[in-house]
Formats: C-alpha cells, sequence, structure tokens
C-alpha cells in the first residue's frame, strides 16, 4: 500500500530543517565525503519519549561531528511498526537513518501484521539502553529487593506494579523476575513511563517495574531497590544491582539505528563510526549518564552477534507470555 | 518580593520578542487543521538548545498557548476544529458565522482564551504544587469513568436525537479499537496489515470527519459560504466586551474546570471544553440557543481550553510528569538541556518558573490584540474568497496536514474514507462530534478499565476497586446526573399536565 515514494512528499520536519540549514551557516569545513547532506533521523515514536530524547542528545555532536544537520523526524504507530515496515523503502544512501528498539523489533514480528522482520533492519549501531529496574517510592515499606519478595510470597498475586507497556523491556523483566524469585506478581501496563510513575507516586500500584532514567528524573520521591545492570551505576552508588543479589537479570530497553537493507554495507559502516565517536565525547556520556541511560557500543559489525544474545535472552519468557494468553 | 522581579525578567527584549513570535507563529499553525501544538512545539526544539532554558520555556509556552487559540478560527469559520481542544467550539461558533456573526465570534474567543489561559497560568504560579496533588488522585478507574462521562455529556449535549448520538459515539469507540491495543498489546481489526496496526489517528479523522462534509456541501450548494458581515463594521470588540462582561461566570467557571481537567495527564483540552461547554448549558436561562449560535458556547469553550496549557504545565513542572502531548515534548526539551523539573522548580530554579510564568503572562496578553489583528483578516478574507479557490485550498490544507502528523500517507486515505462516511452519516443525523470523541475518549476508557480489571483481580474485590473509590463515585454521581436530567426533562415536556400535580 505504498500510494507516495517517501522522497517525493515534502514534509513539515524536512522543510523545517532545511530552512534552519540555510540559516546557520555553521560548522567546521569536512573532509571526509560521508554525509554529503544533512541526515534524516526517523524515530518511529511520538517526540518527548526516550528515544527522542537520547536523539536529540546526538543530534548537536553529531553537527559538530560532521558539519551535517541531524534532522529528526517522527513517525509514530503500532508500537514502532508502522515505521520499521517502511524503512525498506526509503532511500538506501546512508542520509535516512532510523531508529530501533529492543525488545521491540524482535518481539513485534512474533505478529504477521507487524509487516516487517527483524532482519529487514539493518542496524548498524547500538548506543545505550534504559537499565530495568524495580522501583518503589521513598516511603516504601519496601527497604530492600528481599523485603518485596517476602511480601510477594506472603500474598501471591497481590502486588501490583505499574509499568511501561506490554511485552516491553519491563514486561518482560517482570516475567523473568518473577520467575527467577519464584513469586507471582501482578504487572499492570501503562502507556509509557510517564503513566506508569504516575501511578506509583499516587500509590495505585504498590511497586514499578520502570527503568533508571525514571528514577533519575523522579529521584526525591523514588529509590530502586535494585538495577539491572553489570556494575552499580555511577549515579547511583547505594543500589545494588540484581546479579550481586543473586539473579542473574541484566538489560533493558536498547536502543540502535538502522538504514534500509539495500545501504552499503561501507555506508553503514561510517555511520557506525560517526556515532561511535559521538558515544565516546565526554560531554555527551556525562549527559546521558545524568538521565539514567547507560552507553553501550555495539558497532555494525557486533550488532548481529548483539541481537542473538538478546533473542536468546527473550525466548523463554515469551513463551511464557504466550502461553498465559 | 523576590517573584516580581523574576516575573519581570519576562521583560527583556529577548523575552518580550519571543512572546510574540511565538505566540503569532502558533496561532497560524493551531489555525491549520493538522498542524498541532504537538507538532510545532518539536519542530522548534532544536532552536531552543542555544537558549537559555527560561528563554526556551517562554519560547515553547507560547506557541502552545497560541496554537490552542488558533484552533478556534477553523472551528468558527470552517466548521472543523484547527485543534482537537476546539471541537466544542464548533457548536456555537459555526452557527454564529453562518448568520453573518463570525467576526464577533472571533472577537469572542479572543477574549475567553485571553480570560482563561490567564486563570490557568495564574493557577500555575499561585497554586501549583497544591493542585498537582490532584494528579495523583487520579487512578486508572477514575480515567476510565472520566471517559465515560465524557461520553454520556456528548451525548446528552447533541442536538437532535439523543439515540443518534450513542451511535456516532458507539462507531468513533469502534474506530477506536482499530490496531495495538495499549494493554495487552493485542491486534485488532489489522487484517494484516501495517497501516492499521497504527490505528485510526484522531487528528486524521477529525479533519476528515468534520472538513470533508464541508467541503462537499461548499461544492454541492450554491450559495456562499459564509454570511458577508455587514459593511464598515469593525471587530465589534465594544460588543464582545459587553458579552464577555455578561458572561463573566461562564468564563470563571469554564477556565476552573479547564484547569483542572488539565492537571490530570491523558485527559486533556477537549475533554476539558466538552465539560464546560455542558456546564454552561447546564446553568444557562435558555439552554435552547446552545448549538444555534450562543455566544456563551463559544466563551465556555474557548476560556476553558485555554486554561488548560497553565494546567497542563502543573504536573509537568511541579511533579515532572507532562500534561498533556505538547507538555511531553517540552519536558523533553528540558532534560535534554539538562534541566530537571520537579520540586525544586518552586524551590532552587524558582527563578526559572517565574520568569517562565511571566513569559507566559505575556503571551498571553499579546494574544488580545494579535489575534483581533489576524482575526479580523481571517474571517473577512475566508467570506470573501471565492468557492472556487477556498474550496482546494482547504482540500490542499487537510491532505498536508494529515500526512504531516505521522508522515503517513495511509493517514491521508483514512482521512478522505472517513470523511465520506461522515458525510452520508450526516446526512441521516450522525454528527461528527460524537465520533471524533468516541475515538479520542475510547482508548482512555479502555485503558482505565483493563487496568482497573486487572487490580481488581489483584486485590480479590472487582467491586470496591470499580464503585468504592470516593472520586469514583463522584463521577459516578456526574454521570448519572448528566444522563438522568435530560431522561427527566423529555419526560416532563411530554407529560407536562402529570409534572405540575
Amino acid at each position: 500500500m505504498r500510494l507516495f515514494t517517501w522522497s517525493k512528499l515534502p514534509c513539515l520536519a524536512r522543510l523545517a530543517g532545511a530552512c534552519l540549514a540555510a540559516l546557520s551557516l555553521i560548522g567546521p569545513a569536512h573532509a571526509a565525503d560521508f554525509p554529503e547532506r544533512n541526515v534524516q533521523y526517523i524515530i518511529p515514536f511520538v517526540p518527548g519519549g526516550e528515544s527522542d530524547i537520547s536523539a536529540r542528545l546526538q543530534q548537536k555532536y553529531f553537527e559538530e561531528l560532521t558539519g551535517k544537520q541531524l534532522i529528526i523526524q517522527y513517525m509514530a504507530g503500532g508500537g514502532g511498526a508502522v515505521a520499521w515496515s517502511q524503512l525498506n523503502g526509503m532511500p538506501a544512501d546512508g542520509h535516512t537513518i532510523m531508529g530501533t528498539n529492543l525488545p521491540h523489533i524482535i518481539i513485534k514480528p512474533m505478529d504477521k501484521s507487524a509487516g516487517f522482520k527483524t532482519e529487514d533492519l539493518k542496524d548498524f549501531y547500538y548506543f545505550h539502553f534504559s537499565p530495568d529496574a524495580l522501583v518503589v517510592t521513598n516511603d516504601s515499606p519496601y527497604k530492600t529487593l528481599d523485603d518485596f519478595i517476602a511480601a510477594a510470597k506472603q500474598a501471591p498475586g497481590a502486588v501490583m506494579l505499574s509499568g511501561s507497556g506490554t511485552q516491553s523491556s519491563n514486561d518482560l523483566s517482570h516475567a523473568k523476575f518473577d520467575k527467577m524469585a519464584g513469586i507471582t506478581t501482578t504487572y499492570i501496563p501503562f502507556k509509557g513511563t510517564g503513566e506508569a510513575v504516575t501511578a506509583l507516586l499516587g500509590k495505585q500500584v504498590n511497586a514499578s517495574w520502570g527503568y533508571s532514567t525514571v528514577v533519575a528524573n523522579h529521584r526525591d520521591k523514588t529509590r530502586m531497590l535494585a538495577v539491572a545492570t553489570d556494575e552499580r551505576m555511577p549515579m547511583f552508588p547505594d543500589v545494588p544491582t540484581f546479579k550481586e543479589l543473586g539473579y542473574d537479570l541484566t538489560g533493558g530497553a536498547y536502543r540502535g539505528m538502522a538504514v534500509p537493507k539495500a545501504t552499503p554495507d561501507e555506508t553503514a559502516q561510517k555511520l557506525a563510526d560517526i556515532f561511535g565517536q559521538i558515544n565516546q565525547n565526554p560531554e555527551f556520556r556525562k549527559k546521558m549518564d545524568e538521565l539514567g541511560f547507560v552507553l553501550v557500543d555495539e558497532p555494525f559489525k557486533q550488532v548481529p552477534a548483539f541481537l542473538a544474545k538478546q533473542k536468546e535472552s527473550y525466548a523463554p519468557v515469551l513463551e511464557q507470555l504466550n502461553a498465559a494468553k | 518580593m523576590e517573584i516580581f522581579s523574576y516575573l519581570l525578567a519576562a521583560l527583556t527584549p529577548v523575552n518580550l520578542m519571543l512572546a510574540v513570535l511565538g505566540v503569532s507563529a502558533g496561532i497560524v499553525i493551531g489555525a491549520l487543521p493538522g498542524l498541532s501544538a504537538t507538532m510545532a512545539v518539536a519542530v522548534l526544539v532544536p532552536i531552543t538548545f542555544g537558549m537559555s532554558p527560561e528563554a526556551a520555556l517562554i519560547l515553547l509556552g507560547a506557541i502552545y498557548t497560541g496554537a490552542i487559540y488558533g484552533g478556534s478560527y477553523s472551528a468558527i469559520l470552517i466548521n472543523t476544529p484547527g485543534t482537537p481542544s476546539a471541537i466544542a467550539t464548533t457548536f456555537d461558533g459555526y452557527p454564529m458565522a453562518r448568520k453573518g456573526d463570525g467576526d464577533l465570534a472571533v472577537t469572542l474567543s479572543t477574549m475567553s482564551s485571553t480570560a482563561g489561559g490567564l486563570f490557568g497560568v495564574l493557577a500555575l504560579v499561585t497554586l501549583g504544587p497544591l493542585l498537582a496533588t490532584i494528579a495523583l488522585k487520579f487512578g486508572p478507574v477514575e480515567y476510565f469513568w472520566l471517559a465515560i462521562f465524557g461520553l454520556t455529556v456528548i451525548s446528552a449535549l447533541s442536538e437532535g436525537s439523543t439515540l443518534k448520538a450513542f451511535i456516532g459515539a458507539a462507531i468513533g469507540l469502534l474506530l477506536s479499537t482499530v490496531g495495538l491495543a495499549v494493554v495487552g498489546g493485542d491486534v485488532r481489526y489489522a487484517f494484516g496489515s501495517q497501516f492499521l496496526l497504527g490505528g485510526v489517528e484522531q487528528i486524521s479523522a477529525l479533519i476528515g470527519l468534520y472538513c470533508i462534509p464541508v467541503l462537499i456541501d461548499l461544492v454541492a450548494k450554491p450559495d456562499a459560504h459564509l454570511q458577508a458581515p455587514e459593511k464598515g463594521r469593525g471587530l465589534r470588540i465594544a460588543e464582545g466586551f459587553g458579552l464577555m462582561w455578561r458572561g463573566k461566570f461562564n468564563a470563571l467557571r469554564s477556565s476552573i474546570i479547564g484547569t483542572i481537567v488539565a492537571i490530570l495527564p491523558g485527559a486533556g483540552g477537549s475533554i476539558a471544553s466538552l465539560v464546560s461547554y455542558s456546564e454552561a448549558r447546564r446553568a444557562s436561562k435558555n439552554p435552547e440557543a446552545f448549538g444555534k449560535g450562543e455566544p456563551n458556547g463559544v466563551i465556555a469553550t474557548e476560556s476553558s481550553n485555554n486554561a488548560t496549557v497553565g494546567g497542563g504545565f502543573i504536573p509537568t513542572l511541579v511533579l515532572g510528569i507532562p500534561g498533556t502531548p505538547p507538555d511531553a515534548v517540552i519536558l523533553g526539551a528540558l532534560l535534554v538541556q539538562g534541566f530537571r523539573t520537579g520540586p525544586e522548580m518552586f524551590g532552587a530554579n524558582s527563578a526559572v518558573t517565574y520568569t517562565f510564568v511571566g513569559g507566559l503572562l505575556v503571551a498571553t496578553l499579546v494574544m488580545l490584540p494579535i489575534g483581533l489583528l489576524i482575526g479580523r483578516y481571517a474571517f473577512k478574507s475566508i467570506v470573501s474568497i471565492p468557492k472556487a479557490l477556498l474550496v482546494p485550498a482547504i482540500a490542499f490544507m487537510t491532505i498536508i496536514g494529515t500526512y504531516a502528523i505521522r508522515n503517513n500517507p495511509f493517514d491521508v486515505v483514512v482521512m478522505v474514507v472517513l470523511g465520506a462516511l461522515g458525510w452520508v452519516l450526516c446526512r441521516y443525523g450522525i454528527k461528527p462530534s460524537p465520533i471524533v470523541l468516541g475515538l479520542i475518549l475510547g482508548p482512555i476508557a479502555e485503558q482505565g478499565f483493563v487496568q482497573g480489571y486487572l487490580m481488581g483481580n489483584a486485590t480479590g474485590s472487582l467491586g470496591a476497586v470499580f464503585f468504592g473509590r470516593p472520586l469514583s463515585m463522584g463521577i459516578i454521581a456526574l454521570i448519572l446526573l448528566s444522563t438522568l436530567i435530560p431522561l427527566w426533562n423529555s419526560w416532563r415536556r411530554q407529560h407536562p399536565k402529570e409534572a405540575l400535580s
């Protein structure tokens, strides 16, 4: 159902971006032949979310590095599926890139109406993740993870947790952790982290499967019982990891970028190099840290192995979730 | 008196210029169906990165407030709300314009928007931290009941048959289920298409259902689109002030409703203006005039939806929880700048907050002269443009506007199909408003219901979750009132003698 080709229809954001570029005669001269012009960066969600915020942070450094603009556009719908299913119809010259998210791009294609397969997306870099965390309000009776587990054991199913989305990273971590700890709790999905944390702050639920980013923004009212990172986060030195408490739970919502499949490997590699350099920028790192993101470096060549590893970690939970339906 | 020095900081030339520019741009964007406040704010975010947090907030806040007001132009002049917040403005604004009172309607909308906007901002600065707690009192079940309340209000409000209004709302509810369920992730009515998976976009449906029937009628009927105003008449500002003065309690009540509804994340301007409209009609001495060009209808909806701007900033600034979709974008922009909202906005960072509030006040005030100026030309040009130009111009805007919402050509198809359907339904007395509100309220009701159901199962008492909470009981009482009173009234009309004896 392609009525228009991507390149023909002008759109507001593109026009605005072009005007911006014309207005600002900035940027250092560059010898590099790529990018030749501004790069369109499509975010498959509505503006204001974490995918948008992290892309906005990359924007500035991309311009510093290449002298070209990174123009962010939004193409929301179907939890990202609308955008991802159209990526391969877009120009494959490296000047159109799209944000990709895990676990979304692995879980979505399990429904045939998603219109894309994981392999259709040529991911060239995974640059960070929002670690999953078990979050409570500051005055919660659960002081430690053990308190939480004890409460859940005492009344199976009665402990309610808010979280962002269904079959999202929050949802998967809830299912994984319940299995590891041998408990049953009730996960209540909300539309996005904002609504999930509102339910927590309003005491509609007992705790929340959220992201460390949520606590970074609401640190005056919330705290984490444990966080799903390999090592303690520098910003939260007092918060234990699930690993050190004996639960092998790491990960969260990973974010990367992809190009249309027909894009040459060489171009994908060049893009990976640029975004790899952004990931090394100390100022960028500091800003990402402060927001509660954790940077990862999974460049073009390593992406297939990285995706395979993630897919494996979702498999047992997915079977369980599907069986429960 | 530090507050005043912070407020005055908004009066620097740069900040003033940003406020004026922002409001003017916002009005134009808001008036064009499809170009929403959210998008306007999102497009401008990169520009704000070079600014101080105060200046960025003032610019984005000014655009936002201008866009919400600008939505009333198209609602009044072409019966198509420029933003969902202006849906209820079509009820009386368009009939006024048809009668040749389009200039008065625009003047009233400008004055009410300014009044409502000021009220919202003053509530933000004086009672912000206190009012923010309301956002937290509302749980999933309350949102469910609020959405049901919205649906009963629209049915009770509709001119003509209540039954047909219910049918319209049911069509809207059905359309809202297309695509991916927010809670549960089930795929419904997608028929294997990834485009349907994305669901029916609310604004494209709104453009189709309102605008296409207007376009068809413009082409099908020989007479002029709107009555031309008498020659030599100004903007009827004195008359507008007179009506505003008489409607001051209406404007105040509507502003209060707008502020409170906006504090609830996820409720928004469409519900606020609808509830205010319904309350204005209930309180009015001649409720029959509503829907036929009653100035108080415009006053109610426009003061209420502009009060949502200040109201929506309350949870955004105090709790770091966006009150409305444009607030989410503004919050994101602040986070990127490394600026965290939350309680310190009224403590350590209060300088920024008060300067921003000062800027928002200025932006709201300049809306009055700018709006009257733009409104004067907007009405005159819509009246004087020949149909052969007006129709293609509007048609072009609907397509560009629909496409721009999510860069999705399929939304344009949905818009046209729904438009044709809407035209047919309209001929059978099913109006677009119940359909669009069904579409907007459906997901809120569904999500609240499923979450409430999950909570009920977890606590082992469904009844207590849905009916036992004090706030829920209050909203249920309102629902009963708004459904039973019209029934009682019509029963009384049909049985005058029994009612008297």
